[in-house]
Formats: structure tokens, C-alpha cells, sequence
């Protein structure tokens, strides 16, 4: 587990804000300052920092100071009184997650997470195909050749190349690897090997994906096709990237479904999937979905496990129901479908409620500014460094043990809602 | 509190107790001798006439972890058929194939079980299977440690490290994921499968490491019994649902030399190659070879017929088998130079040739091995069956008239191919009680479960006698929980937590010196963030507590 190097500085820190959750951080936390000194990255430097200036901690019942009992009276009344309410946003840790699950039963909510529009499309392509996956040890150390489909990975996580595709010492073979990306646009910079060896780019509008990965899996089937463009990419580039995956030794491709913004992108994620599968009649190659951002793998794992149904389950007849369209919090709000919101943000202060009329609950962290004050705010620590906790990686294997870094007059997410669930 | 249980016939085969009506005491939790007389009775239970058995323990189920969570999140269809409502005192959930956490730990409960065992811990998945299991109430829950694919003990094979040092690696493993035993599934094939090898046979070399599986249940089967942890090898052999697989079968049993060793789902593993078909019952030699080898001990791994989901660390088996499952959709996966896991969902037919033979064969092995101390009842939940068919198969086992007339009903040339006809044994009460109580404690070294006798922890379970054993087996009357009543008629009144069984073996930290440098130079996790404390074990369990067992080291 994470140490203490010296007064404060730690040593071997898992990071919680990307799906990569990389645990080699070292992070000062003297005179009150949260710095990443070693193996930071963009995003994990402005995450830790953004939480070193002292931010009111104070809840608050209309822009009102109060005690924390006394927010969560306010929020037990208004999630008591609701029809329908609604428990979203959920970027917490495994105990927060727990003790969401538990009120949400008790009271009847629907449980959605924040990036839910993204990892919705994975957990759609999964009950319909399934899928043949990988994890990020597997990719450090045997991959050979890297497709990527749609992304150019690290704005969303900053250390990939870094960690799993650049490192020096690999267990098998070299770490000549090769990279090809699919999309237009992408700032293919991070796919340049440390030898100067560029990647393949095959331009192609990612809305179109799925025609691409059809175009595949014909030619790797050894079918014949009649035309010479596949969604405007000529075919003899498709005919070079078939054989090139059909003669790695282990193939990954991967994608970010975040990045998939069009509508029914379950099925262009699907579409890469059953490629996957029929590469593997001769060679081995897997799929990598990457997410986890925010804690949607974590809030997933724990919905799955003490409901037996993924996000989107609504607990509103006594039972889970799972809808993935009709459960979907936006819609709900947008629909008037909703009543309360307990809306959950303790990663991320950025990541503030939809806009919505309905009375409103948040636990978020410390220095949320909202467009419409919520009815109830009240900030809450964040997992990793203010306590102890559990986050999952994005490839819903590993889960990180995050350790209390320093102290905090916050309370934790499961600590806010043990206080609610009293108060119901 | 002194509870007094009061009249019943026990069968405790620990204690050779054989149906004899008797007392039980229980306080604090425990059995306790006949208080002195004027001593005060709390609580009395008039069980005279029933049956009391230890509560039951189930040596292999898949109950927690990833494998097990990919499961749920595919097969949203067969959770809708068996939904579960809030109650006052529990909470909602869902049943069928892979039920969620809570309903697991209730159903468990309900049926008569107290102790549940996750035979597929990935270390590197370990603390999710912790963290389902801590959300499974009542009962206890325990784990093993899947080895032999993992890149670490392949290298240190392949590099020909001496014994001393492997058992290191055991014990530290044992000890960072929090676990009772080790199992080994297709060994080596697993890692095989990653280098594009797609079938492995007992002497059969990996492609890369050059180590067969031979070697790597040699070396497994000798740390462990060095190291002194009770419970043998736990052993998913090579081949499994190949037809011919029975002579894998035979060779692994050679392949333990004489150490302890415990094949699981044995009736994946007993399939020849006679008929017209090419598949037939190996049961018969099979069953003999575990009569014939004392130091063998194995569970069934039974299917019944109807749709389920089957779990697997064995993506070698699972990438092979996905053509054949229902619906079509299929996991499998590559993990971290650990392991992996394949989740196929099936849908075992009885009209079926192949489905309704290996429906028999499981019978076949149960009717065969004479020994109960040493066969064990399982569906290799959810693979064969859910666990909740466990009734079901009882009847089967002790009412051969049953039996046969099922045996009438499924597909016509499987049962000719099938000895069960001419097999008239029946399992008696006593011999239930062992294979699913004494004997499961006994191999994982429980000292104070599977039975009654002064001291035993008061896991309890009392059943009212019908002569429809699977309605007997169903719904007991009371079910006791370290000495709390936690289900009545078949329905939980009280909720409790369970805690976690867990040997710790002692190792050389040298190998921590090692490890370290490996995970640093090619996991992408740190080692010491990897193992699992005993605090997180605490925090994931609703305050459970961790259940030590002592390994008795070999000098």
C-alpha cells in the first residue's frame, strides 16, 4: 500500500482521477499543498493541486451555512417526499457506491452514472455479442500491434503510451510495436515510438466505424469485395491493416467510448468487438475498452454486484428494474420523469448536476460553483486523499486500494449518506 | 444465552453420530456440553423428530468476482425471470444463474448452507472477489488463489527455481490474497492460450516457458503440502469437455504422486470416446481411479438441465466451448500475467445426446466413488447448475426410484450409453451429511465447522423429515448462524455479515525482493499496493473478521 516516504510525502500513490488509475504517484502534501512531485501527468498534477487551497467545507441549505446533520435532514426530506427519486452522477469509491445502492433501495431511486451516455454503449455491445478483452499488464507487456478506433487516448488518459506501450522492459519480445490509428483529426503525436517510427493513420470519419470493421471482417474472412472504397478509405489500405492484424501475434484494439459521440454507438463498439472475435480464429488479439473516469467502472461493479443488473437499474417497484433507455438520468429530468435529485461528484468539481428544475442534492467536492445553487450542497472529501477507499481501473479487473493522505474536516460520501438514511 | 435444541436426531459423521437423538446446546456462538443442572435455559427449540445436521459448507461456488460480475452484467434477460423484492429486513436483488450479492448470501442461508468457498480468485482480482463476498451476508465466505498460469511461477519454472523458492511464492500469495487454498486450472494453459496455443495436454509443452502441466502440478502440489495448508491442490485439469478427457483425468491423478490433491468438477473430466458419437461415460474409470488413490478427493461439478451460465478461469476451454452456448454471447478475457476467465452461457438440454450423457456421467461418478468422505456435492455453481438445484440433486442421489424415472425422460440414446440404471445405490442421510458438512471441513482444514461436537462453532442446520427429499433439503426449519437463528421455514429472520476464512502461511521475505522488482518492471499495479490487508479485509466485510487456520509446516 501507499507509504509515508518522509513527513509528508508518499510514496507508490494510486491516482483516482482517470481510468488508468496508475499507482506509482509520489505526492507531497506539505504545509496543506497537494503536489504530484513524481510520475504525475497533466491531469493527475491539476487534480491534486486543485484540492491544496483551502476550500469552504461548510454544507450548505440555500447558500446557507448549516451543519452537516442538519443538510442531511434537508436532503432526507426532499429524497422522502419525491415520486421518482434519482441517484446520479455517482463518481465515488466502492463505500460510497455501497451506501448509494443501500439508500437507493431503500427509497426507491433510479441509479445512473455521469458517464453513463459513454459506458452505456460498452455494457450494451456486452449483452448483445460479448467481447474478448484484455487488461493493462497483458498490453504492457505483449502487445505487438495497437489499433485504435476513434481516439487519440491520451486526453482522456494522459500516461497510456507512457505506461503500457513505451516501456522499456516488456516479458516477452521486443517492444517494437507498431501503431495504427482509425479517425480523422486525432493528434496522433503520443503513437510515435521513442525510435521516431510514426504510426499509421487510415483517415476515416468515425461515425463510419462500424462500416470499416464490417469492411474487415469480410477481408479477414477471405471474402471478396467489389468495391474500392469503404467509407471513403480505399480498400487496399483496409486489404494491408487485414493482413497486419491477422499476422500479429497479439493484437489490441482499443477504444474510448467516450469518444463516440453519435447516437447508437453500442453498435459501432459492438461492430469492433465481433472483429475481435473472428481475428482470434487464427491469432490472438483483444479488445480495450478504456473508461473508468470518474469512477463509472467502479459505480457499475458494485450496482452489478448487490443488484445482479448494470447501471441504469431503477428500484422504484421494490425490485431492481434495469432499463438502459428509459433509466438514462437526463432524460429522465429532461422527460420531468424525476422529482429529486442526489446528484454525486467527488473527483471532480467541474462535473456539476444537469440543469433541472427538481429539487436538488449534491455531494460534491469542496469549490463546486453552480449555475443554480443547488437545495442542498454539501461538499464532500475525495477518495485517495482525504480517505481511504477502493476505485476501479478502466479495465474492470484491478481494483486500487486508495489511501488518506492527509486529514479532512470533509466527510466522505458514505459517511454523508449513513447521515441521510438516519434522518429518512 | 443458552439455547437448547431440543429432541432432535443428529447426523454429525465428524463425531460418528448416526441418527441418534440427542440435545444441543449452544452458547456464545458455540456447541456447548449439558450446562449443570438448574442452569437457565434461554431458549428452547422442541425439534424432537427432525433432522439436525451441522450447516452445510459448498467447497466450490462462484460467488464473487470478476468473473462472476461479468456474468450479471450480460444476462440481464435471465435475472428478470427471478427478480427479488425489499423486505423489511432484506434488501432486493435478483436470482437465477448469478444472483446478485445479498440474494446469494440469503439463499444460502434459506437452503441450510453457512459456508460458502470462491474456488477462482485471480490475486490480481482478488480484493473485487473480497469486496463481493464482504456484500454477502450470513454466511462465511473463504477463497483460493488461482496459480499455474501466471507469468511469475511460469518464469520461475521455466528458470528451473528450487522448490524452497516456489513455496515462497505460495505463501505469498495465500497471504496477499487473503486465502484458504490454491487452485490451479488447466495449468499452464491458460498463459498458453495467450501465445495462441489452443490445446494442452498433462505432458505437452507451453510454447513459451517450455513447462508442462505435469511439472506445474508437481510443484504445486509439493509446495502446499510443505507449507502444511489443508487444503491439497485444488486442481481444474487439463482438457476440460474434450471427449477422451478421462485419460487426462487418470494421468493427473498420477501426476500427484501421492500427495493430496482435489480435482474439481470432475464430470467435466470423465468424457471417453466410444459410439457413434465419439463421447461416452469415463465415470466408471475415473471413479475407480479416485477409489483406488486415498490421497484423491474430488466434487462433481453436476449439470442439471435448464439454462445457466458457465465461469471459468479457463479461456483455453471457454474460447472453445462458445460455439455451443445459449444465448450466443460470450466473455472471454486475458488478465494481467496472471490468469483470465471465459463466461459462456448455457443451456444444458435433456433431449440433448451430449447433455443428457453428462447429465448421467455427474451421477455416475456421485453413485460410483464409494467413499463420500472424499467425493463432494457441487454443480460448480453456476457452470453445471445454480446452486440452487443443490435439493434437487440430494433427491436424485438418495431416491434411486426418482432417479430412474428421470433417467426415462431424457434423450434415449445417452441413457443407453449410461450405466446409472443398474446403479441402485442410494445415498443415505449420513453419507449427505458427509460429503456436504464433515468431509468439505475436513479437507479444508475447519477445525470447528461441518459438525457438532463440544466446541464446534453453532452452524446449525434442522430439517423436518419427508420423505421428498428435495422438498426436505429446500426449505429447512431452522438454521442457525454461529449459534443465531438466521432463517425459519425457509425464510431469513435475521441478517448477519459471515466472516472470512484464511490461511497464512510463513514465507522468506526474500521473495518480496523479487516481486517487487517484477511488478515494478512489468504490472501495472505496485507489489504493495497489489497484496490485500488485513484492514481492507475489515473495511470490504461489514467488520468481518478474518477466520486463521493453521498450516501445519513439514519439518
Amino acid at each position: 500500500m501507499t507509504q509515508l516516504l518522509s513527513p509528508g510525502v508518499w510514496d507508490e500513490v494510486p491516482c483516482p482521477f482517470c481510468g488508468l488509475a496508475c499507482d506509482d504517484l509520489r505526492v507531497s502534501t506539505q504545509s496543506s499543498k497537494l503536489e504530484v512531485i513524481a510520475n504525475g501527468c497533466p491531469m493527475s498534477c491539476k487534480a491534486f493541486a486543485g484540492l491544496s487551497s483551502s476550500k469552504p467545507t461548510a454544507p450548505r441549505i440555500a447558500e446557507k451555512n448549516v451543519s452537516l446533520k442538519n443538510a442531511a435532514a434537508a436532503a432526507a426530506v426532499i429524497l422522502k417526499k419525491a415520486k421518482q427519486p434519482l441517484i446520479a452522477g455517482l463518481g465515488t469509491d466502492v463505500a460510497g457506491m455501497r451506501a448509494l445502492m443501500q439508500i437507493a433501495d431503500r427509497i426507491g431511486a433510479v441509479v445512473d452514472h455521469m458517464n453513463s451516455v459513454s459506458f452505456m454503449s460498452n455494457v450494451l455491445a456486452l449483452q448483445d455479442g460479448g467481447w474478448l478483452t484484455t487488461t493493462l499488464s497483458e498490453v504492457r507487456n505483449r502487445v505487438d500491434l495497437l489499433v485504435i478506433a476513434g481516439t487519440d487516448v491520451v486526453t482522456r488518459f494522459p500516461r497510456f503510451f507512457e505506461r503500457y506501450i513505451w516501456n522499456r522492459d516488456a516479458l516477452f519480445g521486443s517492444n517494437a510495436r507498431e501503431v495504427v490509428y482509425l479517425g480523422r483529426g486525432l493528434d496522433t503525436q503520443a503513437g510515435t515510438a521513442p525510435d521516431g517510427r510514426k504510426p499509421t493513420v487510415i483517415a476515416c470519419d468515425i461515425t463510419h466505424i462500424s462500416e470499416i470493421a464490417g469492411a474487415l471482417r469480410c477481408l479477414i474472412a477471405g471474402r471478396h469485395m467489389q468495391i474500392d472504397r469503404v467509407a471513403g478509405v480505399p480498400l487496399s489500405e483496409l486489404q494491408q491493416l487485414a493482413k497486419r492484424m491477422q499476422n500479429a501475434r497479439y493484437g489490441v484494439l482499443a477504444w474510448s467510448a467516450a469518444d463516440f459521440d453519435f447516437k447508437h454507438a453500442e453498435l459501432a463498439v459492438q461492430s469492433l468487438c465481433e472483429l475481435v472475435k473472428d481475428l482470434n480464429r487464427g491469432t490472438r488479439f483483444s479488445s480495450l475498452p478504456l473508461g473508468g473516469n470518474e469512477g463509472d467502472v467502479t459505480a457499475n461493479q458494485v450496482c452489478s454486484w448487490q443488484s445482479g443488473f448494470p447501471l441504469r437499474t431503477g428500484f422504484g417497484s421494490g425490485h431492481p428494474d434495469y432499463d438502459p433507455r428509459h433509466f438514462f438520468a437526463q432524460r429522465m429530468l429532461q422527460q420531468n420523469e424525476a422529482d429529486a435529485l442526489l446528484w454525486i461528484s467527488s473527483f471532480n468539481e467541474k462535473r456539476t448536476p444537469p440543469e433541472t428544475a427538481v429539487p436538488t442534492v449534491v455531494l460534491g467536492r469542496s469549490g463546486m460553483s453552480f449555475n443554480r445553487e443547488p437545495d442542498v450542497y454539501i461538499p464532500v472529501a475525495t477518495p485517495g486523499i482525504d480517505h481511504s477507499g477502493h476505485i476501479y481501473r478502466t479495465d474492470n479487473v484491478v481494483a486500487l486500494p486508495l489511501r488518506k493522505l492527509r486529514e479532512s474536516a470533509l466527510p466522505s460520501v458514505a459517511q454523508v449518506i449513513a447521515e441521510i438514511e438516519k434522518a429518512l | 444465552m443458552l439455547t437448547k435444541l431440543n429432541g432432535g436426531k443428529i447426523y454429525d459423521p465428524a463425531n460418528q453420530v448416526n441418527g441418534e437423538v440427542r440435545h444441543v446446546f449452544i452458547r456464545d456462538g458455540r456447541i456447548v456440553a449439558t450446562p449443570a443442572s438448574g442452569e437457565q435455559v434461554e431458549r428452547e427449540y422442541d425439534i424432537s423428530g427432525r433432522i439436525v445436521m451441522a450447516g452445510a459448507i459448498d467447497l466450490h461456488t462462484h460467488i464473487g468476482g470478476g468473473k462472476v460480475n461479468i456474468a450479471r452484467n450480460m444476462l440481464p434477460e435471465d435475472h428478470r425471470g427471478d427478480i427479488v423484492e425489499r423486505t423489511s429486513l432484506t434488501r432486493s436483488g435478483c436470482g437465477h444463474a448469478v444472483p446478485s450479492t445479498l440474494t446469494a448470501g440469503y439463499r444460502y442461508a434459506e437452503m441450510g448452507y453457512t459456508t460458502c468457498f470462491e474456488p477462482a480468485l485471480l490475486p490480481a482480482n482478488a480484493r473485487q472477489a473480497h469486496m463481493e463476498m464482504g456484500d454477502t451476508p450470513i454466511i462465511d465466505k473463504g477463497g483460493y488463489a488461482l496459480l499455474g498460469s501466471d507469468d511469475f511461477l511460469l518464469r520461475m519454472l521455466a528458470a528451473k527455481s528450487d522448490q524452497k523458492a516456489i513455496n515462497d511464492y505460495v505463501a505469498w500469495t495465500l497471504n496477499a490474497a487473503q486465502c484458504i487454498g490454491i487452485k490451479v486450472v488447466n495449468p499452464g494453459g491458460i498463459s498458453a492460450f495467450k501465445f495462441n496455443q489452443r490445446k494442452l495436454d498433462v505432458d505437452e509443452e507451453h510454447a513459451y516457458y517450455h513447462v508442462t502441466p505435469r511439472q506445474i502440478l508437481k510443484v504445486l502440489t509439493q509446495a502446499l503440502s510443505d507449507l502444511g495448508v489443508p487444503h491439497p491442490l485444488h486442481v481444474h485439469g487439463c482438457n476440460l469437455g474434450v471427449p477422451g478427457n478421462a485419460e487426462t483425468t487418470l494421468q493427473t491423478i498420477r501426476a500427484a504422486e501421492g500427495l493430496p490433491m482435489h480435482l474439481t468438477h470432475i464430470q467435466f473430466h470423465s468424457y471417453d470416446t466410444e459410439g457413434d458419437r465419439k463421447f461416452s461415460s469415463g465415470a466408471a474409470r475415473v471413479a475407480e481411479s479416485i477409489n483406488n488413490n486415498k490421497n484423491i478427493t474430488a466434487d462433481v461439478g453436476q449439470i442439471m438441465f435448464g439454462q445457466t451460465v458457465t465461469a471459468s478461469g479457463d479461456t483455453m476451454a471457454q474460447y472453445r466451448n462458445a460455439p455451443h452456448g445459449h444465448p450466443k454471447k460470450w466473455v472471454v478475457m486475458d488478465i494481467e500475467c496472471d490468469a483470465g476467465c471465459g463466461v459462456v452461457p448455457f443451456r444444458y438440454l435433456d433431449k440433448n445426446f451430449v447433455n443428457a450423457l453428462q447429465w448421467a456421467i455427474g451421477l455416475e461418478i456421485f453413485l460410483m466413488v464409494n467413499d463420500p468422505w472424499r467425493i463432494f456435492l457441487t454443480t460448480d455453481h453456476p457452470t453445471g447448475a445454480p446452486f440452487m438445484s443443490y435439493p434437487h440433486l440430494i433427491k436424485l442421489l438418495m431416491d434411486k426410484t426418482y432417479r430412474n424415472n428421470v433417467l426415462a425422460t431424457i434423450n434415449p440414446d445417452a441413457a443407453a450409453m449410461s450405466t446409472l440404471a443398474s446403479l441402485t445405490r442410494e445415498y443415505t442421510l449420513y453419507e449427505i451429511a458427509t460429503m456436504t458438512r464433515a468431509a468439505p471441513a475436513k479437507i479444508l482444514g475447519l477445525a470447528d465447522r461441518g459438525h457438532l461436537g463440544l466446541g464446534a462453532a453453532a452452524d446449525i442446520t434442522v430439517y423436518s423429515e419427508d420423505a421428498d427429499r428435495e422438498k426436505m433439503f429446500a426449505r429447512p426449519d431452522y438454521v442457525f448462524k454461529d449459534g443465531e437463528l438466521v432463517a425459519q421455514n425457509g425464510k431469513i429472520v435475521k441478517v448477519t455479515w459471515g466472516n472470512t476464512h484464511v490461511v497464512k502461511p510463513e514465507f522468506d521475505k526474500v521473495i518480496e525482493k523479487q516481486l517487487k522488482s517484477y511488478f515494478e518492471r512489468y504490472q501495472t499495479i505496485r507489489m504493495d499496493n497489489f497484496k490485500i490487508s488485513d484492514d481492507e479485509m475489515y473495511e470490504c466485510g461489514h467488520g468481518n473478521k478474518l477466520l486463521l487456520h493453521p498450516c501445519r509446516k513439514q519439518t
